[in-house]
Protein backbone atom coordinates (compact mmCIF):
# COMPACT_ATOMS: atom_id res chain seq x y z
CA UNK A 1 0.00 0.00 0.00
CA UNK A 2 2.97 2.01 1.20
CA UNK A 3 4.75 1.79 -2.00
CA UNK A 4 7.37 4.47 -3.39
CA UNK A 5 6.20 6.05 -6.48
CA UNK A 6 8.69 6.89 -9.48
CA UNK A 7 8.23 10.43 -8.70
CA UNK A 8 8.94 10.10 -5.00
CA UNK A 9 12.48 7.75 -5.83
CA UNK A 10 13.31 10.91 -8.22
CA UNK A 11 12.56 13.40 -5.11
CA UNK A 12 14.77 11.35 -3.20
CA UNK A 13 17.86 11.42 -5.50
CA UNK A 14 17.43 14.88 -6.03
CA UNK A 15 17.47 15.49 -2.74
CA UNK A 16 20.89 13.31 -1.73
CA UNK A 17 22.21 14.70 -4.61
CA UNK A 18 21.75 18.35 -3.44
CA UNK A 19 22.55 17.87 0.30
CA UNK A 20 25.79 16.34 -1.34
CA UNK A 21 26.53 18.93 -2.82
CA UNK A 22 26.25 21.34 -0.56
CA UNK A 23 28.36 19.33 1.73
CA UNK A 24 31.25 19.68 -0.56
CA UNK A 25 30.47 23.35 -0.79
CA UNK A 26 30.89 23.76 3.19
CA UNK A 27 33.83 21.47 3.23
CA UNK A 28 35.64 23.12 0.29
CA UNK A 29 35.14 26.23 2.41
CA UNK A 30 36.97 24.75 5.36
CA UNK A 31 39.31 23.10 3.74
CA UNK A 32 41.84 26.37 2.62
CA UNK A 33 42.02 27.20 6.45
CA UNK A 34 43.09 23.40 7.28
CA UNK A 35 45.69 23.57 4.25
CA UNK A 36 46.88 27.11 5.71
CA UNK A 37 47.22 25.83 8.99
CA UNK A 38 49.59 22.86 7.52
CA UNK A 39 51.75 25.12 5.66
CA UNK A 40 52.40 27.70 7.89
CA UNK A 41 53.41 24.96 11.11
CA UNK A 42 55.32 23.11 8.30
CA UNK A 43 57.56 25.97 6.77
CA UNK A 44 57.48 28.08 9.78
CA UNK A 45 57.17 25.71 12.80
CA UNK A 46 60.91 25.15 13.10
CA UNK A 47 61.91 28.61 13.43
CA UNK A 48 59.94 28.87 16.89
CA UNK A 49 61.55 29.09 20.21
CA UNK A 50 61.64 30.85 23.70
CA UNK A 51 64.56 32.66 21.77
CA UNK A 52 62.63 33.30 18.72
CA UNK A 53 59.54 35.18 21.26
CA UNK A 54 62.30 36.78 23.56
CA UNK A 55 64.51 38.56 21.74
CA UNK A 56 64.91 41.78 19.02
CA UNK A 57 65.37 41.23 15.21
CA UNK A 58 69.06 41.70 13.90
CA UNK A 59 70.52 42.11 11.38
CA UNK A 60 68.20 44.43 9.56
CA UNK A 61 65.42 42.15 10.29
CA UNK A 62 66.55 39.05 8.74
CA UNK A 63 67.63 37.12 11.61
CA UNK A 64 66.65 37.19 15.47
CA UNK A 65 63.71 37.51 17.23
CA UNK A 66 59.92 39.36 17.33
CA UNK A 67 59.85 40.53 20.86
CA UNK A 68 59.58 44.64 20.88
CA UNK A 69 56.61 43.43 17.82
CA UNK A 70 54.75 40.95 20.20
CA UNK A 71 55.50 43.48 23.09
CA UNK A 72 53.76 46.49 21.35
CA UNK A 73 50.85 44.25 20.05
CA UNK A 74 50.54 43.65 23.76
CA UNK A 75 50.73 47.68 24.51
CA UNK A 76 48.46 48.29 21.71
CA UNK A 77 45.64 45.78 22.33
CA UNK A 78 45.89 46.81 25.95
CA UNK A 79 45.66 50.80 25.92
CA UNK A 80 42.50 49.98 22.76
CA UNK A 81 40.45 47.80 26.08
CA UNK A 82 40.78 50.63 28.26
CA UNK A 83 38.85 52.64 26.13
CA UNK A 84 37.04 50.33 23.75
CA UNK A 85 35.06 48.28 27.01
CA UNK A 86 33.66 51.07 28.87
CA UNK A 87 32.24 52.92 26.25
CA UNK A 88 31.12 49.55 24.46
CA UNK A 89 29.65 48.48 27.55
CA UNK A 90 27.66 51.41 28.21
CA UNK A 91 26.13 51.18 24.74
CA UNK A 92 25.20 47.83 25.23
CA UNK A 93 23.61 49.12 28.08
CA UNK A 94 21.46 51.80 26.34
CA UNK A 95 20.32 49.73 23.46
CA UNK A 96 19.33 46.67 26.05
CA UNK A 97 18.06 48.45 29.23
CA UNK A 98 16.89 51.63 28.11
CA UNK A 99 16.85 52.42 24.76
CA UNK A 100 13.04 53.11 23.34
CA UNK A 101 11.86 52.27 20.13
CA UNK A 102 12.14 55.09 17.87
CA UNK A 103 14.44 56.80 15.28
CA UNK A 104 17.47 57.46 17.72
CA UNK A 105 17.83 53.77 18.09
CA UNK A 106 17.58 52.84 14.04
CA UNK A 107 20.21 55.64 13.94
CA UNK A 108 22.37 53.90 16.72
CA UNK A 109 22.30 50.93 15.64
CA UNK A 110 22.57 51.92 12.19
CA UNK A 111 26.16 53.85 13.04
CA UNK A 112 27.21 50.42 14.68
CA UNK A 113 26.94 48.77 11.63
CA UNK A 114 28.29 51.00 9.51
CA UNK A 115 31.36 51.80 12.17
CA UNK A 116 31.89 48.08 11.43
CA UNK A 117 31.87 48.53 7.71
CA UNK A 118 34.08 51.50 6.90
CA UNK A 119 37.25 50.36 5.36
CA UNK A 120 40.23 49.97 8.07
CA UNK A 121 42.50 52.19 5.99
CA UNK A 122 39.68 54.65 6.25
CA UNK A 123 39.52 53.87 9.70
CA UNK A 124 43.54 55.12 9.47
CA UNK A 125 42.98 57.97 7.99
CA UNK A 126 40.61 59.01 10.69
CA UNK A 127 43.44 58.79 13.25
CA UNK A 128 45.85 60.28 11.37
CA UNK A 129 42.97 63.06 10.83
CA UNK A 130 41.81 62.99 14.25
CA UNK A 131 44.67 61.90 16.72
CA UNK A 132 47.89 62.66 15.00
CA UNK A 133 47.18 65.97 14.15
CA UNK A 134 44.31 67.33 15.85
CA UNK A 135 44.73 65.95 19.04
CA UNK A 136 48.65 66.24 18.44
CA UNK A 137 49.04 62.42 19.74
CA UNK A 138 51.72 62.38 17.09
CA UNK A 139 51.99 58.78 15.99
CA UNK A 140 51.86 57.00 19.26
CA UNK A 141 50.50 54.11 20.76
CA UNK A 142 47.51 56.18 22.43
CA UNK A 143 46.87 57.30 18.71
CA UNK A 144 46.86 53.96 17.18
CA UNK A 145 44.87 52.51 20.21
CA UNK A 146 42.29 55.25 19.69
CA UNK A 147 41.98 54.17 16.31
CA UNK A 148 41.90 50.40 17.07
CA UNK A 149 39.62 51.09 19.81
CA UNK A 150 36.88 53.20 17.90
CA UNK A 151 36.92 50.57 15.07
CA UNK A 152 36.47 47.56 17.19
CA UNK A 153 33.46 49.35 19.22
CA UNK A 154 30.98 47.34 17.12
CA UNK A 155 32.20 43.60 18.24
CA UNK A 156 32.05 44.66 22.21
CA UNK A 157 28.43 46.52 21.96
CA UNK A 158 27.12 43.68 19.42
CA UNK A 159 28.22 40.41 22.22
CA UNK A 160 27.56 42.79 24.94
CA UNK A 161 24.19 43.46 23.95
CA UNK A 162 23.21 40.10 23.26
CA UNK A 163 24.57 38.87 26.78
CA UNK A 164 22.33 41.84 28.26
CA UNK A 165 19.40 40.70 26.31
CA UNK A 166 19.58 37.06 27.15
CA UNK A 167 18.78 38.07 31.16
CA UNK A 168 15.33 36.87 31.77
CA UNK A 169 13.09 40.39 31.91
CA UNK A 170 11.65 38.44 35.47
CA UNK A 171 14.37 39.06 36.66
CA UNK A 172 14.44 42.58 36.25
CA UNK A 173 10.50 42.96 37.35
CA UNK A 174 11.49 41.09 40.35
CA UNK A 175 14.14 43.38 41.05
CA UNK A 176 11.86 46.79 40.42
CA UNK A 177 9.18 45.59 42.40
CA UNK A 178 11.33 45.09 45.69
CA UNK A 179 11.69 49.12 45.18
CA UNK A 180 15.12 48.97 43.28
CA UNK A 181 15.91 51.48 41.07
CA UNK A 182 16.58 51.03 37.26
CA UNK A 183 20.82 51.54 38.06
CA UNK A 184 20.62 49.20 40.81
CA UNK A 185 18.93 46.75 39.32
CA UNK A 186 21.31 46.79 36.15
CA UNK A 187 24.45 47.04 38.84
CA UNK A 188 23.15 44.03 40.87
CA UNK A 189 21.09 41.71 38.82
CA UNK A 190 21.44 42.27 34.84
CA UNK A 191 25.54 42.60 34.90
CA UNK A 192 26.35 40.05 36.87
CA UNK A 193 24.26 37.90 35.28
CA UNK A 194 25.37 38.79 31.77
CA UNK A 195 29.41 39.51 32.72
CA UNK A 196 30.64 35.89 31.51
CA UNK A 197 28.72 36.75 27.91
CA UNK A 198 30.52 40.09 28.00
CA UNK A 199 34.02 38.73 28.44
CA UNK A 200 33.55 36.38 25.38
CA UNK A 201 32.85 39.41 23.51
CA UNK A 202 35.61 41.23 24.98
CA UNK A 203 38.21 38.47 24.06
CA UNK A 204 37.18 38.43 20.93
CA UNK A 205 37.66 41.97 20.27
CA UNK A 206 41.54 41.58 21.55
CA UNK A 207 41.72 38.76 18.91
CA UNK A 208 40.25 41.21 16.32
CA UNK A 209 42.23 43.76 17.49
CA UNK A 210 45.72 42.11 17.09
CA UNK A 211 45.33 41.35 13.60
CA UNK A 212 44.76 44.41 12.49
CA UNK A 213 47.15 46.24 10.56
CA UNK A 214 45.88 49.36 8.30
CA UNK A 215 44.81 51.22 11.21
CA UNK A 216 47.69 51.72 13.41
CA UNK A 217 50.38 51.80 9.95
CA UNK A 218 50.66 55.62 10.01
CA UNK A 219 49.31 56.35 13.39
CA UNK A 220 51.68 54.78 15.81
CA UNK A 221 52.83 51.54 14.55
CA UNK A 222 56.57 51.99 13.25
CA UNK A 223 58.45 49.62 10.79
CA UNK A 224 61.31 48.98 13.18
CA UNK A 225 62.58 50.23 16.16
CA UNK A 226 65.71 49.28 18.41
CA UNK A 227 63.95 49.76 21.83
CA UNK A 228 60.69 48.87 23.35
CA UNK A 229 57.75 51.77 23.95
CA UNK A 230 58.64 53.71 27.07
CA UNK A 231 54.25 54.90 27.32
CA UNK A 232 52.07 55.38 25.61
CA UNK A 233 53.22 58.59 23.58
CA UNK A 234 56.14 56.24 21.86
CA UNK A 235 55.70 54.69 18.91
CA UNK A 236 55.97 50.75 18.49
CA UNK A 237 56.21 47.55 16.81
CA UNK A 238 53.73 45.60 16.08
CA UNK A 239 52.67 41.80 15.32
CA UNK A 240 50.98 42.25 12.29
CA UNK A 241 52.53 45.21 11.06
CA UNK A 242 55.67 43.29 11.13
CA UNK A 243 54.31 40.41 8.97
CA UNK A 244 53.82 42.94 6.24
CA UNK A 245 57.23 44.45 6.89
CA UNK A 246 59.29 41.05 6.81
CA UNK A 247 57.84 39.46 3.79
CA UNK A 248 57.18 43.05 1.52
CA UNK A 249 59.44 45.61 2.52
CA UNK A 250 62.82 43.78 3.62
CA UNK A 251 65.23 41.90 1.21
CA UNK A 252 66.89 38.85 2.15
CA UNK A 253 64.80 37.52 4.64
CA UNK A 254 65.08 33.66 4.99
CA UNK A 255 61.96 31.98 3.78
CA UNK A 256 60.89 30.47 7.61
CA UNK A 257 61.18 33.96 8.87
CA UNK A 258 58.09 35.41 7.72
CA UNK A 259 56.30 32.25 8.14
CA UNK A 260 56.94 31.75 11.62
CA UNK A 261 56.03 35.58 12.11
CA UNK A 262 52.75 34.47 10.22
CA UNK A 263 52.41 31.46 12.59
CA UNK A 264 52.67 32.96 15.56
CA UNK A 265 49.98 35.72 14.59
CA UNK A 266 47.72 33.44 13.84
CA UNK A 267 48.12 30.96 16.62
CA UNK A 268 47.39 34.17 18.63
CA UNK A 269 44.39 35.19 16.96
CA UNK A 270 42.68 31.73 16.38
CA UNK A 271 43.94 30.57 20.08
CA UNK A 272 41.84 33.78 21.38
CA UNK A 273 38.79 33.00 19.31
CA UNK A 274 38.51 29.48 20.54
CA UNK A 275 38.91 30.55 23.84
CA UNK A 276 35.83 33.00 23.20
CA UNK A 277 33.79 30.21 21.30
CA UNK A 278 34.41 27.11 24.04
CA UNK A 279 33.43 29.85 26.94
CA UNK A 280 30.58 30.55 24.75
CA UNK A 281 29.64 26.91 24.60
CA UNK A 282 30.60 26.27 28.55
CA UNK A 283 27.83 29.00 29.64
CA UNK A 284 25.27 28.11 26.91
CA UNK A 285 24.88 24.43 28.58
CA UNK A 286 25.26 26.18 32.05
CA UNK A 287 22.42 28.37 31.93
CA UNK A 288 20.08 27.97 33.93
CA UNK A 289 17.01 29.78 32.41
CA UNK B 1 21.05 59.05 46.86
CA UNK B 2 19.88 56.25 44.72
CA UNK B 3 18.23 58.31 42.54
CA UNK B 4 21.20 60.78 41.77
CA UNK B 5 23.27 57.88 41.11
CA UNK B 6 20.14 56.20 38.85
CA UNK B 7 19.84 59.46 36.77
CA UNK B 8 23.94 59.91 36.76
CA UNK B 9 24.33 56.50 34.97
CA UNK B 10 21.66 56.85 32.54
CA UNK B 11 22.85 59.89 31.04
CA UNK B 12 26.65 58.05 31.15
CA UNK B 13 25.21 54.95 29.38
CA UNK B 14 23.35 56.89 27.00
CA UNK B 15 26.47 59.04 26.07
CA UNK B 16 27.51 55.56 25.56
CA UNK B 17 24.73 54.82 23.29
CA UNK B 18 24.93 57.78 21.15
CA UNK B 19 29.00 57.23 20.79
CA UNK B 20 28.35 55.21 18.14
CA UNK B 21 26.70 57.91 16.06
CA UNK B 22 29.28 60.60 17.24
CA UNK B 23 32.36 58.59 16.00
CA UNK B 24 30.78 57.85 12.50
CA UNK B 25 30.08 61.37 12.08
CA UNK B 26 33.68 61.99 13.82
CA UNK B 27 35.25 59.67 10.79
CA UNK B 28 33.50 61.85 8.16
CA UNK B 29 33.89 65.37 9.61
CA UNK B 30 38.07 64.65 10.41
CA UNK B 31 38.45 62.87 6.83
CA UNK B 32 36.91 65.68 5.26
CA UNK B 33 38.78 68.09 6.99
CA UNK B 34 41.94 66.59 5.38
CA UNK B 35 40.85 66.22 2.62
CA UNK B 36 38.80 69.17 1.62
CA UNK B 37 41.56 71.80 0.30
CA UNK B 38 42.32 69.36 -2.69
CA UNK B 39 38.36 69.07 -2.99
CA UNK B 40 38.06 72.62 -3.19
CA UNK B 41 41.29 73.70 -5.18
CA UNK B 42 42.57 70.91 -7.17
CA UNK B 43 39.69 68.39 -7.78
CA UNK B 44 38.54 68.33 -11.15
CA UNK B 45 35.68 65.49 -10.66
CA UNK B 46 35.33 64.60 -13.93
CA UNK B 47 38.84 63.73 -14.50
CA UNK B 48 38.63 62.28 -11.15
CA UNK B 49 36.79 59.43 -12.10
CA UNK B 50 37.32 58.95 -15.81
CA UNK B 51 41.11 59.78 -15.76
CA UNK B 52 43.34 56.30 -15.92
CA UNK B 53 46.41 57.93 -15.18
CA UNK B 54 47.39 58.33 -11.68
CA UNK B 55 50.92 60.24 -11.12
CA UNK B 56 49.83 61.91 -8.02
CA UNK B 57 53.65 62.64 -6.65
CA UNK B 58 55.12 64.17 -10.08
CA UNK B 59 56.63 67.23 -9.40
CA UNK B 60 55.69 69.15 -13.15
CA UNK B 61 52.49 67.75 -13.81
CA UNK B 62 50.72 65.57 -11.33
CA UNK B 63 47.81 63.60 -12.60
CA UNK B 64 44.72 62.58 -10.10
CA UNK B 65 42.77 59.99 -12.40
CA UNK B 66 41.70 56.74 -10.21
CA UNK B 67 39.90 55.35 -12.93
CA UNK B 68 42.32 52.48 -12.76
CA UNK B 69 42.21 52.00 -9.14
CA UNK B 70 38.40 51.83 -9.59
CA UNK B 71 38.99 48.90 -11.87
CA UNK B 72 41.33 47.34 -9.53
CA UNK B 73 39.26 47.40 -6.58
CA UNK B 74 35.95 46.70 -8.83
CA UNK B 75 37.75 43.34 -10.67
CA UNK B 76 38.75 42.25 -7.31
CA UNK B 77 36.00 42.23 -5.89
CA UNK B 78 33.61 40.86 -8.56
CA UNK B 79 36.24 38.02 -9.00
CA UNK B 80 35.92 37.55 -5.22
CA UNK B 81 32.28 37.85 -5.18
CA UNK B 82 31.78 35.09 -7.92
CA UNK B 83 34.05 32.58 -5.78
CA UNK B 84 32.71 33.63 -2.27
CA UNK B 85 28.80 33.92 -3.05
CA UNK B 86 28.11 30.21 -4.01
CA UNK B 87 30.19 28.42 -1.06
CA UNK B 88 28.77 31.37 1.30
CA UNK B 89 25.01 30.20 0.15
CA UNK B 90 26.12 26.61 -0.21
CA UNK B 91 27.65 26.20 3.28
CA UNK B 92 24.88 28.52 4.83
CA UNK B 93 22.19 25.97 3.41
CA UNK B 94 24.19 23.45 4.26
CA UNK B 95 24.89 24.32 7.78
CA UNK B 96 21.30 25.74 8.41
CA UNK B 97 18.71 22.69 6.60
CA UNK B 98 20.69 19.90 6.55
CA UNK B 99 23.34 19.32 9.39
CA UNK B 100 22.24 18.79 12.50
CA UNK B 101 23.51 18.26 16.49
CA UNK B 102 27.56 18.39 16.39
CA UNK B 103 28.26 18.10 13.24
CA UNK B 104 26.68 21.42 12.67
CA UNK B 105 28.46 23.01 15.65
CA UNK B 106 31.59 21.91 14.99
CA UNK B 107 31.18 23.76 11.13
CA UNK B 108 29.45 27.15 12.74
CA UNK B 109 32.92 27.07 14.96
CA UNK B 110 35.46 26.40 11.51
CA UNK B 111 33.46 28.99 9.73
CA UNK B 112 33.51 31.45 12.53
CA UNK B 113 37.55 30.58 12.93
CA UNK B 114 37.99 31.08 8.92
CA UNK B 115 36.53 34.80 9.21
CA UNK B 116 38.48 35.24 12.06
CA UNK B 117 41.80 34.98 10.32
CA UNK B 118 43.75 38.78 10.14
CA UNK B 119 43.94 40.37 6.40
CA UNK B 120 47.73 40.29 6.44
CA UNK B 121 48.08 36.61 7.13
CA UNK B 122 45.73 36.55 4.07
CA UNK B 123 48.17 38.97 1.94
CA UNK B 124 51.09 36.60 3.49
CA UNK B 125 49.28 33.24 1.85
CA UNK B 126 48.51 35.36 -1.43
CA UNK B 127 52.22 36.78 -1.31
CA UNK B 128 53.79 33.32 -0.49
CA UNK B 129 51.23 29.73 -1.02
CA UNK B 130 48.86 31.51 -3.69
CA UNK B 131 51.79 33.61 -5.70
CA UNK B 132 54.14 30.10 -6.83
CA UNK B 133 51.11 28.50 -7.42
CA UNK B 134 49.34 30.53 -9.93
CA UNK B 135 52.90 31.06 -12.24
CA UNK B 136 53.16 26.99 -11.85
CA UNK B 137 49.45 25.90 -12.59
CA UNK B 138 49.14 28.48 -15.47
CA UNK B 139 52.28 29.11 -16.55
CA UNK B 140 51.97 32.83 -16.69
CA UNK B 141 55.21 35.43 -15.55
CA UNK B 142 53.63 36.53 -12.65
CA UNK B 143 51.05 35.47 -9.54
CA UNK B 144 50.39 38.85 -7.61
CA UNK B 145 47.39 39.45 -10.04
CA UNK B 146 43.42 40.08 -9.86
CA UNK B 147 43.19 36.16 -9.81
CA UNK B 148 45.55 36.02 -6.79
CA UNK B 149 43.82 38.92 -4.56
CA UNK B 150 40.18 37.42 -6.08
CA UNK B 151 40.37 34.30 -4.81
CA UNK B 152 42.05 35.80 -1.34
CA UNK B 153 39.00 38.09 -0.91
CA UNK B 154 36.65 35.66 -1.74
CA UNK B 155 38.10 33.40 0.59
CA UNK B 156 37.87 35.77 3.36
CA UNK B 157 34.01 37.25 2.47
CA UNK B 158 32.76 33.63 2.33
CA UNK B 159 32.60 33.16 6.19
CA UNK B 160 30.94 36.56 6.99
CA UNK B 161 28.77 35.78 4.29
CA UNK B 162 27.76 32.50 5.21
CA UNK B 163 27.12 33.39 8.43
CA UNK B 164 25.20 36.70 7.79
CA UNK B 165 23.11 34.15 4.93
CA UNK B 166 22.30 31.60 8.19
CA UNK B 167 20.71 33.64 10.11
CA UNK B 168 18.54 34.91 7.10
CA UNK B 169 17.28 31.52 6.87
CA UNK B 170 17.17 30.77 10.71
CA UNK B 171 14.78 33.89 10.45
CA UNK B 172 12.24 31.55 8.31
CA UNK B 173 9.65 30.33 10.80
CA UNK B 174 9.75 26.95 11.26
CA UNK B 175 6.05 26.37 10.61
CA UNK B 176 6.38 27.35 7.29
CA UNK B 177 8.64 24.11 6.40
CA UNK B 178 6.13 22.41 9.07
CA UNK B 179 3.12 23.48 6.46
CA UNK B 180 5.47 22.54 3.47
CA UNK B 181 6.39 19.37 4.62
CA UNK B 182 3.15 18.34 5.71
CA UNK B 183 2.03 18.95 1.62
CA UNK B 184 4.51 16.16 1.30
CA UNK B 185 7.53 18.41 -0.26
CA UNK B 186 11.33 17.02 0.31
CA UNK B 187 13.84 18.73 1.99
CA UNK B 188 15.19 19.92 -1.08
CA UNK B 189 11.80 21.31 -1.99
CA UNK B 190 11.36 22.84 1.12
CA UNK B 191 14.45 24.66 0.95
CA UNK B 192 14.13 25.60 -2.72
CA UNK B 193 10.55 26.98 -3.46
CA UNK B 194 9.90 28.00 0.56
CA UNK B 195 12.79 28.88 2.53
CA UNK B 196 14.60 30.37 -0.18
CA UNK B 197 12.16 32.99 -1.70
CA UNK B 198 10.73 33.35 2.30
CA UNK B 199 14.86 34.69 3.33
CA UNK B 200 15.70 36.41 -0.31
CA UNK B 201 15.95 39.69 1.16
CA UNK B 202 17.96 38.48 4.15
CA UNK B 203 20.40 36.35 1.75
CA UNK B 204 20.92 39.47 -0.66
CA UNK B 205 21.96 41.29 2.58
CA UNK B 206 24.76 38.86 3.60
CA UNK B 207 26.03 39.58 -0.43
CA UNK B 208 25.97 43.42 0.04
CA UNK B 209 28.00 43.00 3.07
CA UNK B 210 29.98 40.52 1.38
CA UNK B 211 30.72 43.27 -1.32
CA UNK B 212 31.31 45.94 1.23
CA UNK B 213 33.88 43.95 2.74
CA UNK B 214 35.74 43.13 -0.78
CA UNK B 215 35.66 46.90 -1.57
CA UNK B 216 37.16 48.11 1.99
CA UNK B 217 39.86 45.29 1.90
CA UNK B 218 43.43 47.02 2.51
CA UNK B 219 46.04 44.48 3.59
CA UNK B 220 45.43 41.07 1.63
CA UNK B 221 44.83 43.58 -1.17
CA UNK B 222 47.88 45.27 -1.47
CA UNK B 223 49.35 42.23 -1.13
CA UNK B 224 48.48 39.77 -3.30
CA UNK B 225 46.97 42.32 -6.62
CA UNK B 226 50.52 43.11 -7.57
CA UNK B 227 49.82 46.66 -7.09
CA UNK B 228 50.83 48.40 -10.49
CA UNK B 229 48.26 51.15 -11.99
CA UNK B 230 46.47 49.14 -14.63
CA UNK B 231 42.75 48.43 -16.00
CA UNK B 232 43.09 44.96 -16.33
CA UNK B 233 42.18 43.12 -19.41
CA UNK B 234 42.77 39.24 -18.09
CA UNK B 235 42.54 37.97 -14.46
CA UNK B 236 45.99 37.53 -15.08
CA UNK B 237 46.50 41.39 -14.71
CA UNK B 238 48.12 42.82 -11.90
CA UNK B 239 46.36 46.15 -10.67
CA UNK B 240 46.07 47.94 -8.07
CA UNK B 241 42.95 48.75 -5.66
CA UNK B 242 41.77 52.24 -3.83
CA UNK B 243 42.20 50.73 -0.19
CA UNK B 244 46.14 49.64 -0.91
CA UNK B 245 46.89 52.93 -2.72
CA UNK B 246 46.18 55.18 -0.06
CA UNK B 247 48.46 52.39 2.40
CA UNK B 248 50.92 51.76 0.05
CA UNK B 249 51.47 56.09 -0.34
CA UNK B 250 50.12 57.80 2.62
CA UNK B 251 53.57 57.28 4.43
CA UNK B 252 55.67 58.88 1.95
CA UNK B 253 53.60 62.09 1.02
CA UNK B 254 53.77 65.53 3.16
CA UNK B 255 51.08 66.55 5.37
CA UNK B 256 49.17 69.31 3.68
CA UNK B 257 50.53 68.63 0.27
CA UNK B 258 48.52 67.87 -2.63
CA UNK B 259 49.09 64.05 -2.84
CA UNK B 260 48.31 63.90 0.86
CA UNK B 261 44.82 65.33 0.07
CA UNK B 262 44.33 63.09 -3.12
CA UNK B 263 44.36 59.92 -0.60
CA UNK B 264 41.94 61.65 2.19
CA UNK B 265 39.59 61.88 -1.19
CA UNK B 266 39.96 58.63 -1.95
CA UNK B 267 39.04 57.51 1.73
CA UNK B 268 35.58 60.16 1.43
CA UNK B 269 34.80 58.09 -1.59
CA UNK B 270 35.31 54.85 0.36
CA UNK B 271 33.57 56.17 2.93
CA UNK B 272 30.70 57.32 1.07
CA UNK B 273 30.66 54.06 -1.03
CA UNK B 274 30.80 51.60 2.08
CA UNK B 275 27.99 53.59 3.66
CA UNK B 276 25.86 53.76 0.85
CA UNK B 277 26.61 50.27 1.25
CA UNK B 278 26.04 49.37 4.36
CA UNK B 279 22.99 51.30 4.59
CA UNK B 280 21.23 49.21 1.62
CA UNK B 281 21.90 46.07 3.01
CA UNK B 282 20.53 47.11 6.45
CA UNK B 283 17.19 48.54 4.73
CA UNK B 284 16.86 45.05 2.94
CA UNK B 285 17.90 42.41 6.08
CA UNK B 286 15.22 45.29 7.85
CA UNK B 287 12.29 44.77 5.35
CA UNK B 288 12.41 41.00 5.30
CA UNK B 289 12.16 41.24 9.79
CA UNK B 290 9.14 43.42 9.58
CA UNK B 291 7.35 41.03 7.08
Amino acid sequence: MFETSELNNRNRTKQKLFQLLFMMMTLLLITPVLIILTTLIYKGGSIISVDFLFTFPTDGMTAGGIFPALFGTVWLVAVALLVSVPIGVAAAIYLSEYAPENWLTRIINLAIINLAGVPSIVHALFGVGAFVIFFKFGTSILAASLTLAIMTLPVVIVASRESLQAVPKAFREACWNMGATRWQTIRRVVLPNAVSGILTGVILEVSRTTGETAPIMFTGAAFFLPYLPQGVFDQTMALSLHLFVVSTQVPGVPEELPYGVALVLIAMVLLMNSISIAFRMYLRGKKKW
Amino acid sequence: MAWYVDKAMQVLVFIGGISAIIFIIGIFVFITMEGIDFVIDRLDIVEFFTSEYWFPSDEDDPEFGILALIAGTASVTGLAMLVAIPFALGSAIYIGEFATGKTREYLKVLVELLAAIPSVVWGFIGLSIMNPLIIDVFDVPVGLNVLNAGVILGLMAAPIMASIAEDALKAVPDTYREAAEAMGATRWQVIFKVVLPAAKNGLLGAVLLGVGRGFGETMAVLMATGHSVNIPTSIFDSVRALTATIAAELGETAVGSDHYGVLFTIGIFLFLITFLINLSADLIVRGVRKG
